[in-house]
């Protein structure tokens, strides 16, 4: 049975996405304007093992929390769309910074697989990476590539192959916090639960709401006023092509 | 460590490294100043200061970013000899 999956590659700006993207599509790409807003997302697909993969670039931030509107694009592409894998893009020479986005990643959604780039660059720099540790401690597959030689891609489509049809599955490793909000997010949880689904994170909605995060409150009621309960509760079973 | 070596940023000198103690904005700022690495506990360094010491541009989580004394004020740390 031939499949069709939604991978959306995220990351901060110049991690090599666009590279990535370009190098698994070929010509099989177009770009469009986000549902009204100023920001351009390509699109394109490939097909691996007789399933279909289509891959959304979208746009390169270094957080989903700041409210810029393409942070808003990304957040809400990540939270409602719901795409099988968000693939995090991070810049193997750059791991500090790049990770503050794959943590707030994993706190969103469990289907993360964690893509390290430019590890052509890494090792020339003497940079050496032990992705067992990370996929260990950050409860996500990890993978390391060089998007521009097409390094690592066989292990990339491989993992992503083997987590859309759960063979493996995501446990990220969340932030703990301290007990005062452990405690309200407590609280939260459950009334966010009967709003959402499970198929959305109601601990990620729930410490959205304590840190005041208005964008996401206006985006949630948006989409309930639009009487768009599918939005929240959306389809979890991907297309079939017989 | 003695009193003098507290500081606020936008007194920092060129060539200087920080280890930052606070963060006192709030909000969307706030937010985005933690998402650009500076958190309680990283070390910054002051890489160019421009003759009215306004704005002033910090190496910090290999990444160059310029703030305004409005912000760089708010922003508290420990002067390092030498870098960490
Ligand atoms: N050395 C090296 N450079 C890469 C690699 N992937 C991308 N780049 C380069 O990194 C820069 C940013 O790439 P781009 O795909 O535009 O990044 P994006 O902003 O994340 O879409 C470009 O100059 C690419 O050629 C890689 O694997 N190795
Ligand atoms: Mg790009």
């Amino acid at each position: 049975m031939k499949r069709e999956y939604v991978i959306a590659l995220a990351g901060n700006p110049n991690t090599g996405k666009s590279t990535l993207f370009n190098a698994l599509t070929g010509l099989k790409q177009h770009t469009g304007n986000w549902a009204g807003k100023t920001v351009t997302i390509a699109e394109g697909t490939y097909v691996h093992k007789k399933n279909t993969y289509r891959l959304i670039d979208l746009p390169g931030t270094y957080s989903l929390f700041s409210n810029s509107t393409d942070e808003e694009v990304a957040r809400n592409y990540i939270v409602f769309e719901q795409p099988a894998v968000t693939l995090v893009v991070v810049d193997a020479t750059s791991l500090e910074r790049n990770l503050n986005l794959a943590l707030q990643i994993i706190e969103m959604t469990p289907n993360v697989i964690i893509c390290i780039n430019l590890m052509d660059e890494a090792e020339k720099r003497g940079i050496t990476i032990n992705e067992n540790v990370l996929t260990k401690k950050l409860g996500v597959p990890v993978v390391k590539i060089t998007a521009r030689s097409k390094k690592g891609f066989a292990l990339l489509f491989d993992t992503i192959d083997r987590l859309v049809s759960n063979v493996i599955q995501g446990t990220p490793n969340v932030v703990r916090y301290q007990p005062e909000i452990e405690e309200k997010i407590a609280k939260l949880e459950p009334f966010v639960r009967t709003v959402v689904n499970d198929t959305i994170s109601a601990r990620w909605i729930a410490l959205r709401l304590l840190d005041g995060d208005e964008s996401l409150l206006q985006e949630l009621m948006k989409r309930w006023n639009r009487g768009e309960e599918e939005i929240l509760c959306p389809q979890t079973e991907h297309m079939v092509h017989i | 460590m003695s009193q003098a070596n507290i500081l606020r940023l936008n007194q920092a000198s060129k060539g200087q490294f920080i280890q930052l103690t606070s963060i006192n904005l709030e909000g969307v700022m706030r937010r985005r100043l933690l998402d650009l690495g500076f958190i309680p506990g990283a070390v910054v360094e002051v890489v160019r200061k421009s003759p009215l010491g306004d704005p002033i541009a910090f190496r910090v989580s290999q990444t160059t970013v310029a703030l305004r004394r409005e912000e760089s004020s708010k922003i508290g740390g420990v002067l390092l000899s030498h870098e960490a």
